[in-house]
């Protein structure tokens, strides 16, 4: 069965003066699958996810997102997407109830289904006593999570992720990755960049940047099997050590 | 709509959560307008004042004693020449000196009235003109109450001259002055330091990639310190008026309406001000160095323009209070109507469209 094609981009060239933090980028996402951006920092991860956010436009090449044109069509894809940036990203002095309550209104979701949604999210992570508590008062990890749980509040088809573990203790990461695994069984397509090989593993599809390339594009076995190592570790270092040579 | 509803209640959330915020908007406009009056008000005790009365009536006799009476005048010499008065002003004797004219007694009496003169040491010019007009108070209680006493007398002339500075302005300049700075600091920095906030947290980036457009967001971080800043105008007109007893001669929804049109020109200068700085830290520093300064200092508000030297004349010229000023004297003070104040008034409107343009320029570039 073919797979339905959500993001495409094809020859993506993005240039800041004479750098050029992506050369002709060229990948598909599909729908419902967890696809890994994985790059050192400085690779050009985030300058990609930016423009398929909408946040900045490339310099040159043919992008959709969720069936949109990233030039002409904005507007519809900001309404279908869900974005939590590397920097933590709820207002720390409104409670996580007021939290929620701003993104989903800004998405422009009922009040009623805000507020029973609100409870239902709450219960479901388990902290309906702190439902009233400031961000400012919550340890870091719950922030995380919280501010994922927000960025999918309003269903959308496709949640870019942008280095969202960054800061997070192991334990932390893992819970934050199961919440993603439920997000993608929920039929929202994950887009997420990381800088850690061992998340690498959690993704269904895997694409390697090294300089403002994608160097390699499969799941973590198949690149393993390219490449022949036994671990994504190893398939990052083995890239970026062709490069230097 | 209710997305602008939610986000103007995020908005009021972050002002009324901070207690730091809460006393910049609203502490501080009171607590600034009562210590500006109360310095100009404090000095006027015990003035000294000289008499030179050429008349040497019953009449000048009681207007002289009426004053040396009241708690803000003492009188402390007399004088029977503008040479000696004159002598006594240069030694700084006196800040004030009373002339009767010759015959003002029976002058009085005719239709024309009398006529006092008030030579006035100018070289402090709010004090020179609060002096002579309570002076002038003083004297026209004086005649009011013959008048009730049923002695039908005009009201005399009473006509101040300044020393040592003749382009004296009003000593009401500082309720003008207080609302010109209140409103152009709180607008101006608190609206661009809310916006550069939300950069510095990472929750713009959220905001840029919702459905709200660039526009909304801005207005949404906006509109709350319009209302705020509304509320200030009538906080510092009222106080302004009720307890330092600044007429408002003109028409007052006018007054309003330009104090709004400044409003929109602080708040764009802020939002250019957002869209070129990255950290709260720089956008309270420009909004203090670039917008409270000329707005003390350059803008007539404490110095007249027109004794400064001409480069600090010419740099007047883009300090926008400089012109805000001029509307509100002349609306208060001399109860002008648009006829008087379009040009400055254009201008005003003139630079709120200039610094939305540049902003909604370097929005733009920063797209690309």
């Amino acid at each position: 069965m073919e797979r339905e094609i959500i993001i495409k981009a094809e020859n993506m060239v993005k240039k800041f003066g004479n750098f050029v933090a992506n050369h002709c980028l060229n990948f598909e996402v599909y729908r419902g699958e967890i696809f890994g951006f994985l790059g050192a920092n400085g690779a050009g991860k985030t300058t990609a996810i930016k423009i398929l956010c909408g946040l900045s436009y490339p310099t040159s090449g043919t992008i959709s997102v969720a069936g949109f044109d990233v030039y002409r069509q904005r507007e519809q894809i900001k309404r279908n997407i869900g974005y939590m940036s590397q920097k933590f990203s709820l207002y720390e002095d409104l409670s996580i109830r007021e939290n929620i309550r701003f993104f989903a209104g800004i998405y422009g979701l009922k009040r009623d289904y805000i507020r029973k949604r609100t409870e239902e999210l709450l219960e479901e992570l388990q902290i309906t006593h702190l439902g009233n508590e400031l961000i400012a008062d919550l340890p870091l990890g719950w922030r995380q999570k919280l501010a994922f749980s927000v960025a999918v509040f309003h269903r959308p088809q496709i949640v870019f992720l942008d280095e969202p573990t960054s800061g997070v203790d192991p334990a932390t990461r893992r819970q934050f990755w199961d919440m993603i695994n439920r997000a993608a069984a929920g039929g929202i397509t994950v887009f997420v960049t990381t800088h850690y090989m061992d998340e690498a593993e959690y993704c269904d599809r895997l694409s390697i940047m090294v300089d403002g390339r994608i160097d390699a594009l499969d799941t973590p076995a198949g690149l393993k099997e390219q490449l022949g190592v036994d671990n994504i570790d190893d398939v990052f270092l083995k890239l970026v050590r062709n490069k230097t040579v | 709509m209710t997305r602008f509803a939610g986000f103007l209640h995020k908005e009021f959330i972050h002002i009324f959560r901070d207690i730091r915020t809460m006393m910049i908007l609203f502490a501080i406009p009171v607590f600034q307008i009562l210590i500006f009056g109360y310095v100009i008000k404090n000095e006027i005790q015990d003035v000294k004042v000289g008499i030179l009365d050429f008349s040497r009536s019953n009449r000048s006799a009681e207007i002289t004693n009426r004053i040396n009476a009241s708690n803000d005048f003492e009188v402390v010499a007399r004088y029977y020449s503008y040479a000696e008065a004159e002598e006594a002003f240069r030694r700084s004797e006196v800040k004030e000196v009373i002339v009767f004219e010759a015959g003002f007694s029976k002058n009085l009496y005719t239709h024309n009235g009398g006529a006092v003169q008030l030579l006035l040491d100018a070289s402090d010019p709010n004090l020179a003109n609060l002096i002579g007009s309570y002076t002038t108070a003083t004297i026209m209680r004086y005649i009011s109450e013959l008048n009730h006493q049923g002695i039908s007398i005009p009201h005399p002339t009473v006509e101040p001259r300044m020393w040592y500075n003749e382009n004296l302005k009003s000593a009401y300049m500082f309720v003008p002055g207080t609302m010109a700075l209140i409103l152009m600091l709180i607008t101006a920095m608190m609206s661009s330091i809310s916006i550069v906030r939300e950069k510095e947290t990472g929750t713009m980036e959220v905001l840029l990639v919702s459905p709200l457009n660039r526009w909304q967001i801005v207005f949404g971080k906006v509109t709350p310190y319009i209302l705020i800043s509304v509320v200030n105008a009538c906080s510092v007109i009222a106080v302004g008026n009720l307890v330092f007893g600044v007429p408002i001669h003109g028409n007052i929804l006018l007054l309003f309406a330009e104090a709004l049109l400044f409003i929109l020109l602080a708040l764009s200068i802020g939002i250019f001000i957002s869209s070129v700085v990255k950290t709260q830290m720089m956008a309270m520093f420009i909004s203090m160095f670039v917008l409270m300064l000329p707005t003390l200092l350059l803008s007539g508000f404490i110095f007249p323009i027109e004794n400064m030297p001409k480069v600090l004349q010419w740099l007047s010229v883009i300090v926008p209070a400089k012109y805000f000023l001029e509307i509100i004297k002349m609306i208060m003070l001399k109860g002008g109507a648009m006829a008087e104040i379009w040009k400055p008034t254009l201008v005003l409107l003139a630079m709120t469209l200039f610094f939305l343009g540049m902003s909604i320029l370097k929005f733009k570039s920063r797209l690309e």
